[in-house]
């Protein structure tokens, strides 16, 4: 066990001391490491605990997806059998199916083959298919058709409109200008959005929570609105209410001219006659020419600008807007026309999204945590290492080297991972040194054992590294599953304390494996000693 | 220079003979922890129950605690608690679950921070969803199972099935303890007293097993010693590195306890129970002695069995 090749001896300096290394650029001003390669500029991420910011999990609403996955399908099947003149009634969705009753029964089975054309197999990896499809045609006495969207049809369609989001969210964020936001997918219909160093996060909600969709429609003049409201409600129209205080309702149209999709730009800035703040916007070609020729042909009536089912303002049409551009006003501060410029020009998002949780830890706080977690690390450190010396001396001081070792090799480790550091995962890095202590422990009360037992000092020192070393590693494993676990439940700062410890486990073998026993291998060839001195 | 000795070299303290007083006393107390789960209750904080934490620093001086219960209890949240946090300037503030969904729960937030202003600085806003604090403590208990499961079957493969079963019932005892000790307390029961939990568990394996692997030499090479004296011999061999170790583990708990600030304290208060009172006494006192009852060293003389370790 004390036998060392020269150059096993050197493999496992040469480890301690390289993964070491890698802690350098934790205790380093950042400017200095930038210059580096980038594989030696990986660190510790401190976590949103320690750093500050905000950790928010939002969750798609699925019921949404479904509902307008279910109305493009009534859509379709409208469009399918006006083209194929077949007559119907009852055109409705009911559950998770849209059904419809077709008139005659003798085009009930052309009907049928038509609708079919409308399911699609669903795409499996690679292209290849799954031999699913998105709906599932059934038929009922002879006139009901009974189109129903499968369920994986719908978890497709929530995982796109998750992963939409994402992309619409990582605009949103980048334009709040926060250094490293992480935006990733969370289950199957959940988005984790982490923002760090942020002073207020109700800026950044409010930009999440927005759906942002924006539409162009005609208001509806045939009734006053106040009119419809008691019931008297044309069928093509509704009622929306406006964004300011009071208000007010507006009989708009159903049907929308022009939508915030067909934007390609979108400024904050200031009217020039009244010094408002304003949104000014740019329509893509399409756009532009839809909403010439809408403006063309309604000159003298007013259009309603909806944002979210909200009317932001409703302006009269005083001549027809050609160029493409336009401008939005509407009570606007210039913080809210900056956001709505920002959420414009990233677009709308597919679904609503919720906040189901949110966790932000303030800046000031962060730095107490982390001067905390520095001071009881020292204090933690110093009273171990002085009750080591007191109770093994010249080894203790082996043990304390060791550990020391130990500890700089897991900020190595983290730092090679990029691992995120919490307040908990200080913690674990103080278990760790408890723990570390313990595999010495073990080694010199083995050696203390075999001492007694009549062995010569190197035997013993030999037998007590041997007999030790298995039941390190008995005690070591149960600890690791515990923190494996731990890692595969928790978030956020647990998460980290599973890490550091873990590690720390890691560590905490090898050392005792090799750094410990190769220095006491050393000292026994340096010293030839005649008595152990524990 | 003289050395640190705690436990004396010759120890033979009959820990077995012990098991007639810790046994029923384990008993005693488990059912009172358990009484005390079902009757007292945990203190279940926000990760599993859902509602709103938020923890400000006033800016000018100590906070005047009763100002902001009555500015706090007119919005019409429900129940508002409010917590000197540490410093006589911080306060925690608790919400419980609004009802009305995921939406209404930010809509506390904002009506805290509309009537409290400016005079605080906003330390802390944790606000977490009916759907997330179910989902939590789910996640929570089944972690917790599977740790015990997964560090049972390593158990078995290393050890035989007896010694796997003790631990297990040495790993349920510190947990109900632990729980009890919670609800005594009540400390706040969020996720981090589940790593608490967890890491209690792994640490008194890790004691139970430095003594189980010790049992295990033994046995193979006594053949004819008795149980009782050879699992008492087992332990006091073992017991000086039981006692140094834990003296280092409290140590560094300590020392988080003492400078680790509020944030971590319950963490450290529910491990320092866990670790240092329960697990010690677990390891020597529960899993070896209950080793006698499962049958372990019974028919030794007809074991043949190969060493499956060297």
């Amino acid at each position: 066990m004390l036998y060392f090749t020269r150059w096993k001896a050197a493999a496992i300096l040469l480890t301690a001391f390289v993964v070491c290394l890698f802690a350098v650029p934790n205790f380093l001003p950042e400017k200095m490491v930038q210059s580096w390669p980038k594989w030696a500029q990986r660190h510790v991420v401190l976590g949103l605990d320690l750093q500050g910011g905000s950790h928010i999990l939002l969750e798609v609403d699925t019921n949404a997806v479904r509902k307008e996955k279910l109305e493009a399908l009534r859509d379709d099947v409208r469009r399918v059998l006006r083209d194929a003149r077949v007559g119907y009634t009852g055109l409705v969705v009911r559950g998770n199916s849209v059904e419809v009753r077709i008139r005659e029964g003798s085009n009930f089975d052309q009907a049928v083959e038509k609708l079919r054309e409308l399911s699609q197999p669903l795409g499996g990896i690679l292209g290849s298919t799954t031999g699913q499809r998105s709906l599932d045609v059934t038929t009922e006495a002879g006139s009901l058709v009974r189109l129903t969207l499968t369920e994986p049809a719908i978890t497709e369609r929530i995982r796109q409109s998750v992963e939409q989001s994402i992309q619409i969210i990582e605009r949103r964020v980048n334009e709040l200008g926060t250094v490293e936001p992480l935006i990733q997918r969370q289950g199957i219909d959940r988005i984790l959005v982490q923002v760090p160093g942020l002073q207020d996060p109700t800026r950044l909600k409010e930009l999440l929570g927005k759906t942002a969709k924006l539409d162009f429609r005609m208001v509806d003049v045939s009734i006053p609105a106040e009119q419809a409201l008691q019931g008297r409600l044309p069928p093509d129209s509704e009622i929306l209410y406006s964004t300011s205080q009071p208000r007010t309702p507006y009989l708009v149209e159903k049907r929308i001219l022009v939508s915030g999709a067909d934007l390609t730009d979108a400024q904050p800035g200031f009217d020039q006659r009244t010094n408002e703040p304003i949104v000014s916007f740019r329509f893509n070609t399409s756009g532009a020419r839809k909403f010439a020729q809408v403006t063309q042909e309604n000159v003298g009536k007013p259009f309603a600008i909806i944002l979210d089912n909200q009317v932001i303002s409703a302006p009269v049409i005083r001549e027809p807007i050609l160029g493409g551009s336009g401008q939005i006003s509407g009570s606007f501060t210039v913080e809210s026309a900056n956001d709505l410029a920002i959420l414009l020009r990233a677009g709308a998002l597919p679904a609503p999204l919720t906040i189901i949780e949110e966790r932000t830890v303030g800046p000031g706080l962060g730095q107490d945590s982390i001067a905390k977690g520095k001071t009881s690390s020292y204090v933690g450190a110093a009273m171990v290492i002085a009750f080591m010396l007191a109770t093994y001396g010249l080894f203790g001081l082996f043990a304390n080297i060791a550990v020391a070792i130990n500890v700089a090799m897991i900020f190595g480790v983290l730092s090679l991972l990029n691992a995120t550091l919490t307040l908990p995962g200080i913690a674990g890095i103080v278990l760790t040194v408890g723990i570390a202590v313990d595999s010495n422990v073990l080694i010199y009360e083995r050696i203390r054992e075999e001492v007694r037992g009549g062995r010569t000092p190197i035997n013993a020192i030999d037998a007590g590294f041997s007999r030790a070393l298995a039941t390190i590693l008995d005690s070591n494993i149960t600890t690791f599953i515990a923190a494996a676990v731990l890692f595969y439940i928790g978030t956020g700062p647990v998460r980290g304390f599973a890490v550091t410890l873990g590690i720390g486990i890691i560590t905490t073998v090898f050392t005792a494996f090799t750094l410990t026993r190769l220095i006491v291998a050393y000292w026994v060839r340096w010293q030839r000693p005649q008595r152990v001195p524990i | 220079m003289r050395l640190l000795r705690i436990v004396p070299d010759d120890t033979k303290f009959d820990f077995m003979r012990f098991r007639r007083i810790s046994f029923p006393l384990s008993a005693l107390l488990s059912i009172l922890a358990i009484s005390l789960y079902f009757f007292h209750g945990l203190n279940f904080g926000i990760d599993f129950k859902g509602g709103t934490l938020i923890e400000v620093q006033s800016k000018s001086g100590p906070a005047d605690l009763a100002k902001m219960r009555s500015t706090l209890g007119s919005l019409g949240l429900g129940e508002v608690q409010l917590q000197q946090f540490g410093a006589p300037n911080d306060v925690l503030i608790r919400i419980a679950e609004q009802p009305g969904g995921e939406t209404a729960q930010q809509a506390a937030v904002s009506k805290v921070r509309g009537a409290l202003g400016n005079e605080v600085d906003y330390r802390r806003v944790e606000v977490v969803g009916p759907r997330v604090s179910g989902e939590l403590l789910s996640y929570g208990v089944v972690g917790l199972m599977l740790a015990i499961l997964a560090i049972l079957i390593y158990l078995w493969f290393r050890f035989e099935w007896q010694f796997a079963l003790g631990a297990m019932i040495a790993n349920v005892h510190d947990i109900v303890l632990t729980i009890g000790f919670m609800s005594i307390t009540q400390i706040d029961f969020d996720l981090t007293s589940i790593a608490a939990l967890l890491t209690i568990l792994g640490y008194s394996l890790n004691d139970t097993v430095v003594i189980y692997d010790r049992i295990r030499e033994m046995l193979r090479r006594y053949r004819k010693m008795p149980m009782p004296e050879l699992l008492n011999a087992s332990v006091n061999q073992t017991l000086s590195r039981s006692v140094i170790t834990h003296v280092t583990v409290s140590l560094a708990l300590l020392a988080l306890l003492l400078f680790g600030g509020q944030a971590i304290h319950s963490f450290t208060a529910t491990m320092m129970f866990g670790v240092v009172l329960v697990g010690t006494y677990t390891s020597v006192f529960i899993a070896s002695p209950i080793l006698i009852y499962l049958g372990v060293g019974t028919g030794r003389d007809a074991l043949t069995a190969p060493d499956r370790d060297k």
